[in-house]
């Protein structure tokens, strides 16, 4: 039985993860204030949080693909439900990054994608948002974001170099 | 600057895990700061209870369930919640009934019972909660956060995990000598090495542990004080209860993300600093006044921060501070002489009261095998969830 791929929470990010969906396209969103310019991520839909702010339209914005690592840590533990995982399996530490974005001057956690050791990670390193998959139940592929690093296999920058190697692109 | 209250009693269930329920360890810390401050529980005209904690969100009603628990006698009652300041907030809410005249003499009470493991949300589906979403989205404890600070001040400072290591060291050794501490055991930077990690950088005896107890002061007017013979109490000189300011560009529990400084250049000073700053300037002192501090060591490298953002030293000069001995006892500033949160474990809506207890024993020059000689000046330090913080000095 085929899975629905569902965001698991919606209006954070583009798309639903779709294999074949560009990953070159994929953002996280965010809103900007018209009259603040402010941005906020988790989005804020309703009110500016910045208090020297009349007060203007929440409009979606799609947040820097890459950014730099602020800091990281892992779980070595299995984190308590919500989060959801298998309990016959045994767990595997997961690394949690904070990155700074650099137009947005904001810093935003996530999971590190799968692969991404915490051994590789250094504060100060490129990533990029990339979709990614949550969990699964039996209905439904939940999806979220994660980071990688950039120029690593997998990565836009890695496939473009591949590709520039192989004189795919000129 | 604000009038002094007078800190007439002070009493405390020793910290662990005892499996009773928090009205217990309450109650009982209250009859000991009663019988400290030699006033009757019906003679109390106010009580102000810490509520307990529940998922990141208030659990029990506190104020209540004491009163109730000493017996019904008319009081005014209030409870409040403020996360790990929820201690600190009871006792602001005191000291504006007794400066405001509402009041001439208040307890305040709070205790917890801690739940085993984790600290995890409350259940349900609960999208439109932050706290909720930090595990459900990315699986982040409280752990992961003490971790990202850890690993960032290791970037940015040059921190060592060693540095870490020997905050702990310090503070078990101070916790050896409080009979009210959970761990009564000295621990060495072996131990602390050895220990599994829980959220790199950070190893089990880094981070504090969730405990059960039960902290409580009796508070007065100083003319109550001096009619009760008291003439020369442990005063509270301020309590500082302030908010972030946008943006707020340090990543806060259980935050996903910082506020943007795009728009909107950040304060000068981080929320933590502000937190400091404020109750500096309500008591009219700076950090060189002070005789000794008991800071909020959820894990070691956060000790090192409350070091630079209550300004005993210069930004990034925590570990060298530490290492020179001066937060140690007999140092130029003992820090968490009480042992800390790293003997106590977190009684979360106690905490902040048992901070005030362990500075009025200090003052009082009755703090025994751990008292800081000739105590003047005492500075608590705390933060937690949903931009609450807080700090109180007291002078003697
Ligand atoms: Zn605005």
């Amino acid at each position: 039985m085929s899975r629905k791929r569902t965001p698991v929470v919606a209006g954070w990010f583009t798309g639903d993860g779709t294999d074949g969906e560009g990953e070159a396209d994929f953002r996280l969103l965010g809103t900007r204030c018209s009259a603040c310019a402010s941005v906020f991520f988790p989005r804020e839909d309703v009110f500016c949080r910045n208090p020297g702010c009349p007060g203007g339209e929440l409009t979606e914005v799609p947040l820097s693909r890459r950014g730099r690592i602020w800091s990281y840590t892992d779980s070595r533990y299995r984190p308590p439900a919500p989060y959801v995982s298998d309990p016959e399996l045994e767990w595997q530490p997961c690394t949690l990054i904070a990155v700074e974005l650099e137009a947005e001057r904001m810093v935003v956690l996530g999971q590190g994608a799968p692969g991404v050791a915490l051994a590789d990670l250094a504060v100060g390193m490129e990533v990029e948002a990339v979709p990614g998959v949550l969990n699964e139940d039996t209905e439904t592929t939940w999806t979220t974001w994660h980071w990688r690093l950039t120029g690593t296999p997998g990565s836009a920058e890695a496939e473009a170099d591949a590709k520039g190697a192989a004189g795919v692109v000129a | 600057m604000t009038a002094d209250v007078a800190v007439l009693g002070a009493g405390m269930h020793p910290w662990g895990k005892w499996g009773r329920s928090f009205v217990e360890y309450g109650t009982a810390a209250a009859r000991e700061a009663l019988a400290d401050a030699g006033v009757d529980w019906c003679d109390i005209g106010s009580i102000v209870g810490a509520d307990t904690v529940r998922g990141g969100y208030p659990g029990y009603v506190a104020g209540a369930t004491f009163a109730k628990a000493l017996g019904w006698q008319g009081a005014r009652v209030a409870s409040v919640y403020a996360a790990c300041a929820s201690g600190a907030q009871a006792i602001s809410t005191a000291r504006a009934q007794i400066l405001s005249g509402l009041a001439d003499v208040v307890l305040v009470v709070g205790a917890d019972a801690a739940p085993k493991g984790f600290f995890r949300p409350a259940g349900g589906d609960r999208p439109d909660d932050p706290d909720w979403l930090r595990f459900r989205v990315l699986g982040a404890t409280n752990p992961a956060y003490f971790g990202l600070y850890a690993r960032r001040r290791m970037a940015v400072h040059g921190d060592t995990l060693e540095d870490f290591a020997q905050v702990k060291v310090k503070n078990a050794a101070a916790g050896a000598l409080n009979p009210l501490a959970r761990y009564r055991k000295r621990v060495t930077a072996e131990e602390v090495a050895a220990s599994a990690v829980v959220a790199d950088p950070l190893r089990l005896l880094d981070i504090c542990a969730t405990s059960d107890g039960g902290a409580a002061l009796v508070l007065s007017s100083v003319d109550f004080a001096r009619r009760h013979g008291a003439p020369d109490p442990v005063r509270i000189r301020a309590v500082s209860t302030v908010t972030p300011r946008f943006p707020n560009t340090v990543l806060d529990l259980p935050d996903i993300a910082t506020d943007s400084a795009a728009s909107v250049a950040p304060p000068a000073e981080p929320f933590r600093a502000s937190i400091a700053r404020a109750a500096y300037e309500e008591a009219g002192i700076g950090p060189e006044d002070l005789s000794l501090a008991e800071v909020y060591d959820l894990s070691t490298a956060l000790e090192l921060q409350w070091y630079e953002d209550l300004g005993l030293c210069g930004e990034g000069e925590a570990a060298k501070l530490l290492g020179e001995g001066a937060t140690a006892p007999g140092g130029r500033i003992p820090v968490n002489p009480s042992g800390g949160l790293a003997s106590f474990g977190e009684a979360v809506p106690a905490q902040a009261i048992a901070q005030v207890c362990e500075v009025t024993w200090q003052l009082r020059g009755v703090a025994g095998e751990r008292q800081v000689a000739g105590a003047r000046v005492g500075m608590t330090a705390n933060q937690g969830l949903f931009g609450h913080g807080s700090s109180v000095i007291a002078v003697r």
